[in-house]
Formats: C-alpha cells, structure tokens, sequence
C-alpha cells in the first residue's frame, strides 16, 4: 500500500516532466526562421482562443456546480421559463466573432507571408536576405520509398540527405515519381505535398547547425514509415566540403540509373552521385524518363498545334496557377 | 470451353490463394467470428426466433424497429473498428528500436485504412441514421417515415456495405490507402489488387442506402409534421436531423460521383486520376473532400440535436435561444460547404484560396461558439439532475471546446504546414467524433432507450462506461497532441526515436481505458435488461420530457400516435403538461399503415452479390446478381398490397391497457 502511495505521488512528477519534454517538442524549438514563425502562429491563436474558451470551461463547472438539484441555495433562482436574452444572444455571438476577426487577420497577412512559394524576405528576425542573395535551389524527388535531391548550382544529386549552408535560403522544386508524399522537415519549415507530374515549391532557410530529420508526413505506401532523411545545416565550408564528398565518392546518374533507383525499395542508404544527366530532373517532373516517353510539357506543346488534341491535358502543372 | 476459361468467367480473379489462411491474426479472428455466429444462429434456431425475426424485425418498415437495427449494427461495427484501434496502439507502442511490431506494414495499413472506413460509415452513421429514424417521426408526431419501404431498403443496403467490409478480412484484402483511398496510390498502378475495390463498392452500395434515407427523412420532415407544428416549433433534434440530411442529400452524390470515376479508371482505363494521359489526382482529393467536410456536419449536427434536448430536459429548463441555435444550426450547414480545401493547405494553392479556406473554417466556430453558449445558458438558474445523459453532455462540453480550439489552430493554414497529416491532427478529428459525435450518441442512447424498449439503462454501469470513455479519452489522444508537436507524423508503421514511446504507451493504456468503457456500455444493456422490471417505465415520460415522443407509451405502440396532436408550443409536451391536455381515451378509427415486406433484404442481398461480383471481376455473376436487382426492384413495384388498417378495436384495446398502466402507476 505504501509503495502504491509512493508511485501516486510520483505520478505528477512523472507528468510534469513529459510534459517538459514536450515543451521542447521540435515544433516548439525550431531550427529555421519559417518554422518559427508558423510555430508563433500556432501560440498566438492558442492564446487569442483561449480568451473564450477559459470562459466556457469555467462556466461549465460553475454552473454545473452551482445548480445542481441537490443545492437548495440555489433553487430561489429557478426559472423554468426564462429562455431569452437579446444582451445575452447578442454577446454570444459577437464573442466568438470578435476573436474571429482578430484570427482571421492573423491568419489572412501570414498565410501570404509564410507561403511557401514566396522568395524569403529574411533570415531570421532580425537579419533580412541581402539583396542580390541566391538562394540554393534544390530539386526534390518523392520516390518509392527514399529521397531524390538534387543540386543543379553544383551538379550533384544525393539520396536520403541532404546538406545546407547555414542561413542560406534554400528554394525546393518538389515533385514526385508514383504517388503522393510531403516534403517535411520539421525544424525548418512547414511541409508541401511531392506530387507525381506536378512541381510545387517551399522556401526555407536554417538558422542553426546541426542534423535535422526530414520525412514524408503523407502516406505512400508499404515503405513509407522509412522513408526519412537528414539535413545536415552546416557552415560555408562544411558545405563545400560535403559537395566535394559527393563528387567524388559519387558516380554518375543517368537516365538508366535513375529508372532503378526508381523501383520500390525499403531503407535505401544514404549514397551520392557526384554527376547527372542534364535535364534528368526535368524529365522526372514530365515523367518521360524512359526512352521513347512523351514529355507532358511536350505534349502540351503538340496539342496547341494540333486541333484534334484532347483539350484540358494537364501539363506538368504548377498547382499553384 | 475448356476448364481454366469457365472458372475465370464464374469466378473472376478469385482463387483459394485469396483465403488469408498463412495469416494467424485473420485465422484467429476468422474462428473467432465463426464461433460467435454460430452460436448466435444455434441460439436463435434453438428458440425458434427465426420466424420471429424475419416477421417482426428484418421485414419490418416501422420506423422505430429500423431505427433500432441501424443501432445494433452500429454497435457491432463499433467492435470491429474499436479491434482496430486497439492494435494500432498496441502496434505503435511497442514498435521501437528495431522491433518491428506485430502488425507488417501489409496488414497495418489495411488495418488504419478499415478502422477510418468503418468508424466513419459503418459505426457513426448507422449509429446517427438510426436516432434520427427512430426519434424524429414521434418527435414530430408522425406515424412513421414519408417512405417506409425505402427506409427498410435504405438499411439493408448500409448492411450490405458493411458485409462487404467484413467480407474482405477473410476473402482477400482490405485497401490500403488510407481511408479516403487517394490516387495515384488508390489507382490501378500502386494497388492493382482487390482492396480498394472492396472500398468502392462498400461505400457505393451503402451510399445507396445513406442518400436514400437522407431523402425519406427530409421528406418527413418537411410533409408529416403534425398539425400546428410550424418550422419554429420543431425540436431542436428534429431541426438538426433535417439539416443533416439536407447535407446527405447533396454531399454524398458527390462521393459516388468520384468514386464511379475512380472505378472507371480502374475497371475501363480511363485517366480521372491517373498520372499522366491528362488525369489529375489533385481533382479527386477536391471532390472527395467536397464530400467529405459535410460528412464531418452530417456526423456531428444530429448530435447537437441530442445535447440540446438532453440539456434542457435535464436542466429542467426551455432551452436557451432556440432561434439562435436554430439559426446556428442552418449557417453551419451552409458553411459546411465551403471550407473543403481546408484539409489540404498542404497541396500548393495560393495563399489568397489558403487564406479564404482557412477563415470560411474558423467563421464554422462562431454558430459552433453560439451552440456552446446556448447550452451553458440552458443550464443557468435551471435544476440540473445528473443523470446518465447529462454526464455525457458536461463531458462533451469539456472536452469538445478543446477539439473545436486544435480545429481552429489547424485551420490557419502556416500552422496547417507544420500540423497537418501529423497525429495532433488525428488526435484533433477524434476530439471532436468521440468528444461530439460518440458521447453524443451515448447521451442519445441512454436518454432514448426507456422510449425504445420500455426500462431505462442501468445507471451505475451507464456511469462506469462515461467515466472510462472520458478518462480514456483524455489518455489517448493527450499524448497524440504532444507527438504531434514533436514532429510525428500520422500511420508510421514503426519508430526510430526511442524518446517518442512512453507517449505511444500512454496513449495505449487510454485506449484499454476506452475498451472497459466499451465494455461497461455492454454490461450495462445486459444489466438493465435483467433488472428490466425495477427499471421499468410505465409513463412513458421517464425523464419528464418536453417533446413530443414521451407523450406516447415506452416503447410506443406501432401506431405511434392514437390521434394525431395538435401543437401550440415548441416544446409541445411539456406545453401539454402545464395545460393539463387530457389523454383523449374514445373515438378511436382504425389507422392506416403500410404493410412489412421482404424486398429491400432481397434487393440488398442482391447489391451485395453485385459488388462482391465486380471486386472479383466475376462480370456474369455481377450483371446476373444486377439483372436480379432490377427485376426485383420492377416486381416490387407491382406489389399493391403495401398497407393495411390497424382496427378500431384493436387500437382501442391498445390504448386502454395503457390507460389502466398509467392508472395503477399513479
């Protein structure tokens, strides 16, 4: 009995410190400065809900409470009949719409600050991205089930990892082979859906050092819960060392290459190639990889020349347009 | 013809290699199922109830009995889905450090995808359908639905769908998609196997029954109100019902249209979704979500119609605003339709789309908000008895005004970028369906079930089920919350972060909580049934009501209503009460009702042989199985002896045995 006394009261330790553990939960301490903002969205509109949602929570129990059948105290005040209220009924909804409005213009200005086809404005919150900045762009590939990406600025495409220049903005081109996934790393920016046929882009920048996970956060298949690789948010010249690695570790992909990378597998290990095919990353997003493919960008050009074409053939599209 | 040609025209692509007897979990289960159903079928031929059931139930077109058997089949269901659940937790909590678990990703993902399929369309709509069916016609004082065949047709078509479900444990597989079953994964190219035809077909065959049923009771509502009862004095349930079914009507045509066009491009080669040839996979997520967010208002409103009246009976009180909440009521299902994009932010439209979607939701919690208010004011300065219904309604408000809150957060859409897909989403949507929808229906059904069956529920083991449903509410799904935060996403099959288990595990033991819970509820029909006689309700009124179904005996008689009442109030029985009406006793008619018919159980066997023919791709057997449905459908039509007359003198007799009950209660 003691000993049950004992673990009872170490329960709200036990509490107290998961939820600890919680607080330092990656959404709450972000790597990068988009993730940081998203996450102050997320403690601003808890905080503005709350002003109505204490409110409710407490005259719940309060009312419960006071009138409750067996309090006799309060049975004086009884009405069986009283059902209106214009003051009430106006306040209750005003209320609501009231923090509504306020929410919704939070939610109106960041939703086109944060989105994630905007070039960044800023590094953090105090350094803004200097003009004549380039980002680095990297091109995503969603395949079954591991990462593609890769680095036209320095011609090298690498598997499950990923490496950037601390403070840099990165510009991700993002598609996908069969099905759909996300592109997500948690710690630096919100994630995008990785669309077969399509392109759709995100902005990020990373303020810190370091290795962050990155997954796919939407269902694809049998795979899918290994489909995860790292960022490594590293200096200058860390980085210019981890592109040299990929040169010269890596072979080269080529088209042929890329069409068994492409096949299902599980758990594929991190590898680099230090060269590409030109254009490969084009092909992918057309889906005209393999020889004798019609290219979708093409197809769409064939069609305009062509009035027998079926109208409403979707490029490889930009669902952003 | 030779051997191999026959067997694939009768037998599609189906083979023995489909029976899943190498998989020990679907073998246990399988034997399982085998042995409950036999004994089942043993007991009811050992009692002769065969008869009996077929004659009074299965045939039957009273609105009250059908109501009843959408009930038990939701309940049943609700094991199948809950069995679910319980080793997905179990899965998640002990797949850490390089243990795979128990459950390979091939079945785990059949697993998540049925548990989502069934909750939603075989567990809480069943569960919904039937409260509406049964409660909604005596609240408005009707005698029974505008079409009662169509409502026995409309059941037996749900179960038909859920046959078809179970059906693909033990005969090949379930999809393994997700339970919105998305191409390109859902297409022919990464799932060329029959589970995702299981999904097309159940859901098309009970959608059958969902649309039709929305149509019946709409037409009710709008037809067979009884005298005087205008559009203002109806129930609160009866308003949230005929908004449901007003978003059933519209949105679940929207759900076969995508999925004949997902069929098509399984079953023909067409390009609706498909990767290249100009198919587009982001048109299938828009329409079925189009679909999809009403479903969420189509699950939810009825209940809101329960905690209504379960407040204001309890409280001893007319409810606190009826026009607003009626008001509410009409501006949440209007709404409902336009923030569908809401559960994909994530898909790259435009912040300008993101941010309209993004406020249509939030401006969802301002009548949401009013609903709220309206029920705290029903409370104050009223006389509030704890009864079972009541503690389900103080654990509803608690805790939904915390799913409504992660909704909100959810629905601004940067925030969406790092929430979405991720398990503070999935904790969120089942916040608001166990902390809405489930409690609801548990408010509903200890508040309704003296009506039914004449005894009210057990209240202790009512009070244990409440407690471990709440409790192991909170302990399933906090942790959920939390890993979403930390990054995790939704339907991982295993972990590698050694950190993330201990939250797994509490969220595990909630859901043995929430098992008990199920359990209790269990317990409690069996207690209550054997304590029927102490729990008896003789007046019909057991919780001294205020509408019009407790003005009728418990259960009601078939008729429902000798006469016809006549409304003044919108409260009309508690109208009645304080007017001291007296119970009209003399001049009975005989009444006029329709006739039992075993058409709809024969039109249903026959939807469920067409789909089980189509996934199997045993095209002769689907389009014999389809020509059978048609011409039963036709011979139906020319059944003229659909209705008969209750006589005077029975109804008479009926009347005064209840006139003498009352009589000897008081």
């Amino acid at each position: 009995m003691r000993m049950f006394m004992k673990t009872l009261r170490g329960l709200p330790v036990l509490a107290l410190a998961l939820l600890l553990s919680g607080c330092d939960a990656v959404l709450f301490s972000p790597a990068g400065d988009v993730a940081r903002q998203q996450r102050d969205l997320i403690i601003i509109s808890v905080v503005l809900m709350l002003i109505i949602i204490i409110p409710v929570i407490v005259m719940t129990f309060v009312f419960a409470w006071k009138y409750r059948e067996s309090n006799k105290a309060a049975h004086h005040e009884y009405d069986p009949e009283w059902n209106h209220s214009t003051v009430l009924e106006l306040l209750i909804w005003a209320a609501p719409l009231l923090i509504i409005i306020a929410l919704g213009a939070v939610t109106w200005t960041s939703t086109h600050k944060l989105d994630p086809y905007r070039p960044l404005e800023r590094v953090d919150n105090v350094r803004s991205v200097a003009p004549n900045t380039k980002p680095l762009v990297v091109e995503v590939v969603a395949l079954d089930w591991k990462w593609l990406f890769f680095y036209p600025e320095q011609g090298i495409a690498t598997v499950n990892e990923m490496a950037a220049p601390v403070d840099r903005p990165i510009e991700f081109h993002i598609t996908a082979s069969t099905v759909m996934n996300a592109f997500f790393v948690p710690s630096m920016a919100g994630m995008i859906y990785a669309m077969p046929g399509m392109e759709t882009k995100l902005h990020g920048v990373m303020n810190k050092t370091g290795n962050f996970e990155g997954i796919s956060a939407n269902y694809s298949g049998a795979g899918f819960s290994d489909m995860r690789f790292t960022l490594h948010s590293v200096s200058d010249a860390d980085f210019d060392a981890w592109v040299a690695k990929a040169k010269a570790d890596g072979g080269h992909l080529a088209r042929a290459d890329y069409i068994k990378l492409e096949k299902p597998s599980e758990k594929e290990p991190v590898h680099y190639y230090g060269t590409v095919d030109p254009g490969l990353y084009n092909a992918i997003l057309n889906q005209c990889v393999a020889a004798g493919q019609m290219c979708m960008s093409d197809m769409v050009k064939h069609e305009q020349h062509d009035d027998h074409g079926m109208a409403g053939m979707a490029p490889a599209g930009h669902p952003h347009e | 013809m030779n051997m191999p040609d026959a067997e694939k025209l009768i037998f599609g692509r189906l083979t023995l290699e489909a029976i899943p007897y190498h998989e020990p979990i679907l073998l246990a289960t399988f034997a399982g199922v085998a042995i409950i159903g036999a004994v089942l079928l043993g007991l009811i031929t050992k009692y002769k109830l065969w008869g009996y059931l077929w004659r009074e139930w299965f045939t039957s077109i009273d609105h009250k009995k059908i109501g009843i058997m959408y009930m038990v089949f939701g309940v049943v269901m609700l094991l199948r889905g809950f069995a679910d659940a319980l080793m997905m937790r179990a899965q998640q909590a002990m797949a850490f450090n390089g243990n795979p678990g128990f459950l390979p990703p091939h079945h785990y993902d059949q697993i998540f995808t049925a548990h989502g399929v069934i909750m939603i369309f075989f567990v809480a709509m069943p569960l919904v359908t039937g409260l509406m069916n049964f409660i909604m016609p005596l609240q408005i004082g009707a005698r029974d639905v505008a079409f009662p065949f169509l409502n026995n047709f409309s059941f037996w078509m749900t179960v038909a769908g859920g046959v078809l479900v179970m059906a693909s444990l033990f005969v090949g597989e379930f999809a393994r998609t997700g339970w919105l079953a998305y191409p390109p994964l859902a297409g022919l190219e990464a799932s060329p196997d029959v589970g995702v035809d299981y999904y097309i077909w159940s859901l098309q065959v009970a959608g059958v029954g969902t649309t039709l049923s929305g149509i019946n009771l709409i037409a009710t509502i709008v037809k067979m109100r009884a005298p005087g009862m205008t559009m203002m004095k109806m129930p609160i349930f009866t308003w949230t019902s005929l908004c449901t079914n007003v978003l059933i009507v519209a949105a679940f045509p929207v759900l076969t249209a995508v999925l004949v066009l997902l069929s098509l491009d399984r079953y023909v080669g067409t390009n609706f979704f498909t990767n290249g040839m100009g198919g587009n996979p982001m048109m299938y997520v828009n329409l079925i979500w189009i679909w999809g967010h009403p479903e969420v208002y189509i699950l939810v409103l009825p209940v809101f119609g329960v905690f209504s009246e379960v407040v204001s009976t309890f409280s001893r009180k007319r409810l606190f605003g009826y026009a607003s909440m009626v008001y509410a009521t009409v501006v949440i299902t209007v709404l409902s339709y336009l923030v569908w994009l809401h559960h994909f932010f994530t898909m790259g439209s435009g912040a300008s789309v993101n941010s309209f979607f993004g406020i249509t939701t939030m401006i969802i919690s301002i009548p949401t908000g009013a609903k709220m208010f309206n029920w705290l004011f029903t409370m104050y300065r009223g006389r509030i008895q704890f009864e079972v219904p009541m503690l389900w309604t103080m654990g509803f408000m608690f805790t939904f005004v915390i799913g409504g809150m992660t909704g909100v957060m959810l629905a601004i859409p940067p925030a969406d970028f790092l929430l979405h897909n991720s398990l503070f989403l999935v904790a969120h949507f089942h916040n608001v369906i166990i902390g809405g929808v489930i409690f609801g229906l548990f408010a509903g059904i200890n508040y309704w079930f003296p009506k039914a069956f004449g005894y009210k529920l057990d209240p202790f083991w009512g009070k244990c089920s409440f407690w471990f449903w709440l409790v192991g509410f909170w302990f399933a799904f906090m942790p959920l919350y939390i890993l979403g935060f930390m990054g995790v996403t939704r339907r991982m099959n295993h972990f590698e972060d050694p950190s993330l288990q201990i939250w797994f595990q509490i969220a595990a033991f909630g859901a043995v909580l929430i098992a008990l819970g199920i359990g209790s509820f269990l317990v409690q029909l069996w207690v209550s049934y054997k304590r029927r006689e102490e729990l008896r309700d003789v007046t019909g009124d057991p919780w001294h009501g205020r509408t019009l179904e407790w003005s009728t005996s418990s259960p009601p008689p078939a008729y429902n209503f000798a006469f016809t009442p006549i409304i003044h109030e919108a409260d009309a029985w508690w109208d009645m009460k304080e007017r001291n009406q007296r119970r009209r006793t003399e001049g009975y008619l005989p009444i006029h009702m329709p006739k039992n018919t075993s058409a709809g159980i024969y039109l249903a066997a026959f939807a469920f042989v067409v789909g089980f023919a189509m996934i199997w791709h045993m095209f002769l057997i689907a389009g014999l199985a389809f020509l059978g449905l048609l011409v039963t459908a036709i011979g139906h039509t020319f059944n003229y002896k659909r209705d008969f007359h209750i006589p005077a003198d029975e109804v008479a007799r009926t009347e005064t045995a209840r006139t003498e009950a009352l009589a000897a209660h008081v």
